[in-house]
């Protein structure tokens, strides 16, 4: 009874619409609307006296609602066509900090830059994030939806907000780098590699923001960090500790241009955290072997580090700089609290912390942080 | 121009007499500044949620009225009263939230965009 009035009105409200606007694709939507709306509401509270009236008046003011929000976007973006003046300059500053906004989830920052900005697919991002290609595609579309329903703003931030803003933006980067060296070495099947993805973000921030020391402090850091790639894995897919890597299959060559950048960034004279971890990580790389490390000026940048970023994970590092300074008789009581044995510390102990305190927070156990983290 | 709401969230307790004139006085010199750049359209304090009640329709439009003593989410942070903030964009809107005194006196302003700008 309800569906035959329903089909039969419809189909009268259907012809009524397309003459009305000539958008068959408009008319159907409408109806569709108007036919839920009935069947919701006429279930309830019994069929109206004009059923067709009804269906028609329902219909109408839902073409007109999209109507109304189809002229105007439509308007805006043929205004913003014609006025477009190519070679304007780079859009995609303003790009990296939408999708960078704080307003968004981490996890979407991330899926957003990698897709937005880096140019993945969503089934990429998902095979390098080992998770479902609709989790990230979900991810991503109700990241979009927020920029689009909150308005959240498509520029560069003003001067006030810009140094926060960077930094936010410098740390998703940096997520995205870590996330590749970190997390599953051996497994990856993708065309991808996060690592060199977020070499490559470094390198595209550090052209956009030339001015922007700690741009080139990250940089660095991760082109340092990357130059070891080679020689962090043994034939087996376990990590291989800093000291116990075989230095000539170093990519000596990242190495150098991390020390040109931290150079360049370091006369600016604004060192933040990523040119200070830079630094020490440049320092590793510049000794021929494990003995000839100079600690003072690593244990002097920890230092630095541990008073403006007191985090745990520098303040294991940084003890393990102090013994080897001061001996281990000064630095066990400073990290006794972090857990370290009696058999002293070794340069395992720090990385082996902040590989699980990286795995803790990720929640993504890897064949090779499991097997570092039962050794 | 979009319309956000920055909903205060606090939690409830005994403020004494002091404490309740320093937030009052803070809200008033938000409510000027705010006012004067154009930003307010509109905003209520709302008495304690244990003045609240909830209210339920059981059964669709038209069923049976269920009234609940007490606000919808029993939490220990309550809505205690909102702001509708005219803004160009998000990141307005939360540069005025953070402005907003329970921000920084142990509650918290969830920023929502209304949806009335969409057809505007």
């Amino acid at each position: 009874m309800l569906e035959d009035i329903l089909r039969d009105e419809g189909g009268r409200v259907l012809a009524t619409l397309i003459r009305l606007t000539g958008d068959i694709d408009l008319a159907e939507e409408a109806l569709q609307d108007a036919l839920v709306a009935a069947l919701q509401s006429w279930t309830r509270e019994g069929i109206p006296q004009n059923p067709g009236a009804w269906l028609t008046t329902v219909a109408r003011n839902r073409a007109l609602d999209h109507l109304r929000r189809e002229a105007k976007r439509r308007q805006k973006e043929t205004e913003a066509l014609l006025s477009f003046v190519p070679g304007h300059g780079d859009d995609r500053l303003q790009l990296i900090f939408t999708c960078c906004h704080p307003a968004l989830s981490l996890e979407a920052r991330v899926a957003l830059t990698l897709r937005l900005v880096a140019g993945l697919t969503t089934a990429d991002i998902g095979r390098l994030f080992l998770q479902p290609e609709t989790t990230v595609a979900q991810r991503i579309t109700r990241a979009k939806k927020k920029i689009s329903v909150a308005r959240i703003p498509y520029r560069i931030p003003s001067d006030h907000e810009l140094p926060d803003r960077m930094r936010g933006v410098l740390a998703v980067v940096y997520l995205i780098f870590t996330s590749g060296h970190h997390a599953h070495e051996g497994s990856l099947d993708s065309r991808f590699d996060l690592a060199e993805e977020g070499v490559r973000l470094g390198r595209m921030l550090v052209a956009l923001m030339p001015d922007d020391a700690e741009a080139h402090g990250l940089l660095a850091l991760m082109l340092s960090t990357h130059a070891r790639r080679r020689a962090r894995l043994d034939a087996h897919g376990n990590q291989v500790l800093t000291a116990h890597q075989d230095r000539s299959i170093w990519d000596l060559e990242a190495a150098a241009e991390a020390s040109r950048l931290l150079e360049r960034a370091l006369r600016r004279r604004r060192a933040g955290p990523y040119q200070i971890q830079a630094a020490i990580s440049c320092l590793h790389s510049l000794a021929p072997c494990d003995v000839e490390i100079d600690w003072p000026p690593i244990l002097a940048l920890y230092d630095l580090l541990s008073s403006r970023h007191p985090t745990p994970v520098v303040a294991v590092n940084r003890a393990v700089a102090l013994s080897k300074v001061a001996g281990p008789e000064v630095a066990l009581p400073l990290s006794s609290a972090f857990g370290a044995s009696k058999s002293g510390i070794s340069f395992g102990q720090p990385e082996r912390i902040s590989c699980a305190s990286l795995l803790a927070r990720k929640k993504l156990p890897t064949p090779t942080d499991r097997r570092l983290l039962s050794r | 121009m979009p319309v956000y709401a920055a909903l205060i969230y606090a939690e409830e307790g005994e403020a004494t007499p002091e404490e309740w004139a320093a937030i009052m006085a803070d809200h008033n010199e938000f409510s000027e500044r705010a006012g004067a750049a154009g930003v307010v359209a509109g905003g209520e304090a709302l008495q304690d949620s244990n003045t609240a009640t909830t209210v339920h329709v059981q059964g669709g439009k038209g069923g049976e009225v269920i009234h609940t003593d007490g606000p919808f989410a029993e939490t220990k942070e309550v809505l205690g009263g909102f702001y509708l903030l005219k803004c160009q964009d998000l990141d307005e809107a939360l540069s005025w939230a953070a402005q907003i005194p329970e921000a920084w006196n142990g509650g918290r302003i969830e920023v929502r965009p209304c949806i009335g700008f969409t057809q505007e």
